[in-house]
């Protein structure tokens, strides 16, 4: 809305090099005024006060991984449905109908994903 | 509503005409401007709401909260500042130190690059992409990259855990936000962040939408809550379990950078709910009230678009003081079992609705 001849694409850029700027700005700051002091200690994990054992770099659950993988699945098929949802009353019946055949089948895939169980956390 | 790019077009006049900059020129100054105005609005707006829900937070529990550093200790967020600024940065033995550096980034870019496509007022807006609010979620994943990052960099087991549990949070839950604005999306009928405001001149969506509108805030309102890690779904840095969560080995002003886009998120939150379902910065409009309409109009859009703001943000600290913590299969069956179906049984009611006419 801003009646500047900028195009948006360069004012997004803006935007993220302002974010930018924040946090390298605040660091530099941030460098320059806070104390240094120096104890072997401080470098080591913040954990429980023993040294920390083993790698925490390590595996993890696999039922996040499978939370993931069906959020990939759904996001993708929400991707779809926008530009639909955009021209949907121009579209009319004939739009409705096709996007009813595919809205059916992504419904079947979360009916398929708590059947098989994936949406159980074990 | 008066029309506020007066402001923008007088500089740009000034910059081209009066001071006669070539066209390159120009541009960069008005971008630099951009940059300074986003960048303080940010960090007043995140000073704010430190202390707003310390203040919030404090009356819910009877307390009086901060009131020591200014009148109504108003400045208690500016002296937090100063001194998480004069903090040590501790550099760490066994962190990834790019990745680890990187995070902070990441977090903060999503969270200005949502900010940007907020509607402040009427004229008042950095980046109006025809696909705005597309735009916006996009952006706003990044977010998740960052938490990810640095929960996996700091190698430490809370961390890790934390990041995980965010992670598996704030994807299953941006499902929620997805299609419940692709539910609004439905009803305007266009993406563009201006377009979707100018749709709602005469009644909001909340109203002329009904039944299906209001069930699309509800869904977004709680996982907008999810989305941010606060409230009854901050499980990522449950303080009991998991210390501090993904930002435990962050000092300093490095941990400052995710305080700073919690609370920026959880205004973007508030804004885009705004925009969504409030009208952006349009003022109450009730068809038929001509002199009551005519009054409203002489509260300025800025306001507007702040009260709106403010207001949900204020029922999301409501919220943590309200509901107990969940455990993390209960917060993913909620998502997965409940919202997501409702969530798909509402477009299906919206798309009757439009198909019917039953709106207003």
């Amino acid at each position: 809305m801003i009646t500047l001849s900028i195009s948006n694409g360069v004012l997004a850029v803006t935007a993220a090099l302002t974010g930018a700027a924040l946090v390298a700005l605040a660091l530099w700051i941030a460098g320059l005024i806070s104390p240094r002091s120096f104890n072997a200690q401080k470098g080591e994990a913040y954990e429980c006060g023993i040294p920390t054992r083993g790698e925490s770099m390590a595996q993890f659950k696999v039922g996040y991984y499978l939370y993931a993988i069906l959020f990939l699945m759904f996001d993708v098929e929400c991707v779809f449905l926008f530009p639909w949802a955009v021209r949907m009353r121009e579209l009319g019946a004939q739009g409705l109908l096709c996007i009813a055949v595919f809205f059916v089948i992504l419904v079947l895939g979360l009916v398929y994903a708590w059947r098989k169980g994936a949406l159980e956390w074990k | 509503m008066q029309d506020l790019s007066f402001i923008t077009r007088w500089i740009d006049n000034f910059l081209s005409g009066t001071l006669h900059f070539p066209e390159w020129l120009t541009v960069t100054t008005e971008c630099v401007l951009i940059g300074l105005v986003l960048l303080l609005l940010y960090s007043v707006l995140a000073l704010f709401y430190i202390l707003f829900e310390r203040k919030v937070c404090a009356y819910f529990q009877c307390r009086l909260g901060p009131n020591r550093v200014g009148p109504w200790g108003i400045l208690q967020s500016v002296a937090d500042m100063f001194k998480i600024l004069i903090k040590e940065l501790i550099s760490l033995n066994h962190v990834d130190k790019f990745l680890f550096g990187l995070a902070p980034f990441l977090v903060i870019i999503a969270s200005m690059l949502s900010f940007s496509v907020l509607p402040w007022g009427n004229g008042l807006q950095v980046v109006d992409f025809n696909i705005g609010i597309f735009f916006l979620l996009a952006v706003s994943s990044i977010g998740v990259l960052g938490i990810l990052l640095a929960g996996w960099s700091s190698n430490n087991k809370f961390t890790l855990i934390g990041a995980l549990r965010s992670g598996a949070q704030m994807v299953s839950y941006e499902l929620s936000i997805g299609l419940s604005v692709l539910t609004m999306v439905c009803f305007a009928g266009t993406m563009s962040v201006s377009g979707i405001v100018a749709q709602q001149e005469h009644t909001w969506f909340i109203f002329s939408g009904h039944i299906p509108a209001i069930i699309a805030f509800l869904i977004y309102i709680v996982a907008g809550t999810a989305e941010t890690n606060r409230g009854p779904f901050d499980l990522p840095e449950a303080e009991s379990e998991l210390t501090a969560g993904y930002h435990t080995e962050y000092s300093g002003i490095h941990f400052g950078f995710f305080y700073l886009a919690e609370y920026l998120n959880l205004f973007i939150i508030g804004g885009v709910a705004a925009l969504l379902f409030f009208g952006g910065w349009m003022p109450l409009h009730i068809p038929g009230w001509d002199g009551f309409n005519a009054c409203m109009d002489y509260i300025p859009s800025v306001l507007w678009f702040l009260m709106k703001a403010i207001a949900v943000t204020f029922v999301m600290i409501w919220f943590k003081w309200t509901f107990p913590r969940l455990r993390i299969d209960q917060l993913l069956a909620f998502e997965w079992k409940y919202l997501l179906p409702i969530n798909l049984f509402n477009l299906v009611l919206m798309v009757l609705v439009i198909t019917f006419g039953l709106h207003f």
